[in-house]
């Protein structure tokens, strides 16, 4: 590897990204605490089962949308794409009452059955627990599959069709490779962010049989004050998480396409029946995704013009928190994806841990650590910065890993026979190439920033309530009709900031 | 209202970012202890928020006490307690308020807090003598229902138990009120409380982390019956004009909710702190309550209960276990209910 100049900053950035995820952990184990009780089986099983089934049905479902929308045209195309990043960025709370609108006892889709004669059907159980996550992640492993195929380059699918490969040989011989390096690592995201769901998996569980890993960790913190306890079940999900990093690790092969000559043009588009199939796939995810953020946009409408200027305040310091925070991610994705495309697997657990580890443990061993040296009060910004930096690093990586690393496999050569020095290769390599994963990232952890609620509470100084606090706040003090309004002004700041960032990188790739 | 600290706030955080993170808290440490004495309460979110009791409070407090009064809000009832604990004596904290007797036994316990010296409030339906902490309201848990929606209420746990209402809860193991209805079926039925859960369980549509959700979920339609409060209408008809939200009284009794302040033994302004216990018990802090907490005030201000209170029904027996027996029952109790509603 010709001229790294600093060889030794991607391992102390990696091991100082451990060290802040572990290190609250082992705050708090060290803290006195009951003795180790029984594992509870029945929520690990069930904790497990939920995050298996969201992953697969999330990435299952995502495989045949992605594909549609990258070999067909038509308008709207590009604000079909950039919608598929809204449910994910929806706070839970806002997320479950807009499926509720459509899903639940008395929503749309139990009234048109009513009206054609057909009994009612209960959203609440596993099943809507894993609609629920498939709502929320199924567009985001979408967007990942979709920049799997946009990254193939044009002249593979001419030199198919010139060879006469048939949809089979294209598929077995072009995209298979492609989804085998994109779908471990979407399924593994996907699987880690379900692993610690507990308002979710709660509220549409059905009760306390969806009981996860997370709720016996919030029941440690907040009820028993058993820290040691929270800390071995957050240790407990950091097993399961490296099992799963394991298994798409060993999934994952990197497609061996070449450079292209950066032409557009995506697959080949079958006519005939493959149309009409498209159509239907893209139809209907648009439907599933759009009608519970339509409910929620009805909701909260009414109330935007008269809400609190409280919430005003608070949406301006939510933005505030949300820049640095996503500037951080950015920076660190890509460090960290283009050393993990060098070659090295030091980066891919660093930048994955963070998803692992429940916010309410990092929070509250980041409060025992930093209290001896500073009143944890006067850091609630910092820390919510860093703490949503973190969160939204795993994904941020996930989505620039893939063509990180087939950039390096495909230009590190040339690149090197060049002479080109390290700011040349980031100036007119890099960010030109990776700007499309790079904007998209940064959007999601732009927004992502704008809606975590989880440490803020524990280092709040009494002035600095974020927009997702104060949605809580207000529906605390009855005033649902705010808190839905405040909820849809949350949910177009973090989309606009989404909207600006991926709209960047697009505009910005070649 | 007071948005001006909100605004300062980011420009003094993020200064010390860039120079030294020291120096910073050093400098904002020095501004805020500079002449007027600060009096810091430990609360939970909703009481500090604009809608809450917290400005009102606030404002006069600081009429009365030459100092300046600062609420933090630490999420709920049961973060409010694990916030003390993992602050311990370390704490900036002079005054603890919004425990409820759900959790004052482990709260005495970590023997964090001082004896407030004061006699019991005159209003509670049952007497009052700890030494450790002093209520500043109380309401009855109850279920709430839409009168347009259900008719006739049933009259009992027993009878809902019974029937084929849809309600909404809330889980004990996150959420007091959840804690409180756990705690209210064991204090009314005892050894026979798990045959009410298997009773309940084909009633109960979900189990919500909180309050807030279980309340939302009903008001949008997803049940017919709230975990709530008997207090709980008044919002609506005061603050909404709304008559149509009701509470069922139940023949078994209703189990109370008495939330109380403490003051934490490694106050810095220990005076400050017992001037501060003595104001919660007086009318300009007890009238604020009704319309702000939506819960009965301890005591009775002069000026008496807001217009619509009167409407609210008052169950004949309170039920409330001693701060002791609630924490030597909860875990039992828990895994008692679980057992019952996952079957």
């Amino acid at each position: 590897m010709a001229r790294r100049p600093f060889p030794l900053i991607v391992p102390a950035l990696s091991l100082a990204l451990l060290a802040l995820v572990l290190g609250p952990v082992a705050v708090l184990l060290a803290q006195p605490g009951a003795a180790a009780a029984a594992p509870d089986w029945a929520a690990l099983r069930f904790t497990v089962l939920q995050a298996t089934l969201s992953a697969l049905a999330s990435v299952t479902l995502a495989i045949p949308l992605a594909r549609a929308l990258a070999r067909r045209r038509f308008p709207g195309r590009a604000a079909v794409i950039t919608t598929l990043g809204a449910p994910f960025l929806l706070p839970v709370i806002v997320a479950v009452l807009g499926l509720l609108a459509v899903f639940g006892r008395t929503g749309w889709a139990n009234q048109v059955l009513e009206a054609i004669g057909l009994p009612p059907v209960s959203i609440y159980g596993l099943h809507g627990v894993v609609l629920a996550h498939v709502f929320l992640n199924m567009p985001l492993a979408t967007r990942m599959i979709l920049s799997g195929w946009q990254a193939i380059p044009a002249e593979r699918f001419r030199l198919a069709s010139s060879l006469g490969f048939g949809p089979a040989d294209t598929l077995r011989h072009i995209e298979a490779p492609m989804l085998r390096a994109v779908l471990p690592g979407a399924a593994l995201v996907i699987f880690t962010v379900c692993l610690s769901s507990f308002a979710i998996a709660l509220t549409l569980g059905g009760g306390p049989g969806a009981t996860t890993v997370e709720l016996a960790i919030y029941q440690s913190l907040r009820f028993q004050f058993d820290l040691p306890a929270a800390a071995r079940l957050a240790l407990l999900q950091c097993a399961l998480c490296a099992v799963a990093f394991l298994a798409a690790t060993r999934l994952a092969m990197p497609p061996a396409f070449g450079p292209g000559l950066d032409r557009t043009g995506g697959p080949p588009a079958p006519g005939g029946w493959h149309r009409v199939a498209d159509a239907t796939v893209i139809g209907a995810s648009l439907t599933f995704i759009l009608a519970p953020l339509a409910a929620i946009i009805l909701r909260g409408l009414p109330g935007l013009t008269s809400l609190p200027p409280e919430v005003w305040t608070a949406a301006a310091r939510s933005l505030a928190t949300a820049l640095p925070a996503t500037i951080l991610t950015t920076t660190l994705a890509l460090t960290l994806a283009l050393a993990h495309a060098r070659g090295s697997r030091l980066p891919a657990i660093a930048a994955t841990l963070p998803l692992a580890v429940s916010s309410l443990v990092l929070g509250t061993g980041l409060f025992l650590a930093l209290r001896p040296f500073v009143p944890p009060t006067s850091l609630a910004l910092p820390v919510t910065i860093a703490v949503n930096a973190l969160a939204a690093l795993p994904f941020a990586f996930r989505i620039l890993a893939p063509q990180a690393k087939s950039l390096h496999d495909d230009y590190h050569r040339l690149a090197t026979s060049l002479n080109l020095s390290p700011a040349a290769r980031l100036r007119w390599l890099i960010l030109p190439r990776l700007a499309r994963p790079t904007g998209f990232a940064a959007g999601l952890a732009a927004a992502l920033a704008m809606g975590d609620l989880g440490v803020i509470a524990l280092f709040a100084d009494g002035h600095s309530a974020t927009l997702p606090l104060t949605i809580h706040r207000l529906m605390g003090a009855y005033r649902m009709d705010d808190a839905a309004a405040a909820a849809l002004l949350l949910v177009t700041l973090s989309f606009a900031l989404f909207w600006a960032f991926d709209t960047m990188g697009r505009h910005a790739a070649p | 209202m007071d948005t001006s600290p909100s605004h300062l706030r980011p420009l003094h955080l993020e200064m010390p970012m860039k120079t030294s993170l020291a120096a910073g808290f050093a400098l904002i440490a020095t501004m805020a202890s500079a002449e007027t004495p600060v009096l810091t309460v430990l609360t939970y979110d909703s009481f500090v928020s604009e809608w809450g009791p917290g400005p009102v409070i606030e404002k006069a407090f600081e009429a009365t006490c030459a100092c300046d009064l600062v609420l933090i809000g630490a999420g709920d009832g049961a973060a409010l307690l694990a916030r003390v604990q993992l602050e311990g004596a370390a704490t900036n904290a002079d005054v603890v308020l919004g425990l409820d007797t759900s959790l004052t036994a482990q709260a005495a316990a970590t023997g964090l807090f001082a004896p407030h010296g004061l006699s019991g409030p005159s209003d509670l339906p049952l007497a009052w003598d700890d030494p450790l902490f002093i209520p500043y309201d109380w309401g009855w848990f109850a279920f709430v229902y839409d009168t347009t929606r259900l008719a006739t209420p049933p009259d009992s746990l027993a009878a809902l138990a019974a029937s084929d209402i849809p309600i909404v809860i809330q889980d004990p193991r996150s959420s007091t009120p959840g804690l409180g209805l756990l705690l209210w079926v064991e204090a009314a039925y005892g050894d026979k409380a798990p045959q009410i859960w298997a009773d309940l369980a084909d009633n109960i549509v979900t189990v919500t982390p909180g309050w807030s959700e279980a309340y939302g979920l009903f008001l949008e339609g997803e049940a017919d019956m709230v975990l709530s409060y008997t207090t709980s209408p008044a919002y609506h008809l005061i603050a909404e004009n709304d008559a149509t939200k009701a509470a069922a009284l139940f023949t078994e009794g209703h189990y109370l909710q008495i939330e109380v302040a403490g003051k934490l033994a490694a106050t810095d302004a220990p005076a400050l702190a017992d001037q501060f216990l003595t104001f919660v018990g007086s009318d300009a802090f007890q009238s604020a309550i009704p319309t702000t907490n939506w819960m009965y005030p301890a005591h009775t201000p002069a000026t008496g209960l807001p217009p619509g209170f009167d409407t609210l029904p008052k169950p004949a027996t309170s039920l409330l276990m001693s701060p002791s027996e609630a924490e030597a029952a909860r875990l039992p109790a828990i895994d008692r209910w679980r057992a019952a509603l996952s079957r």
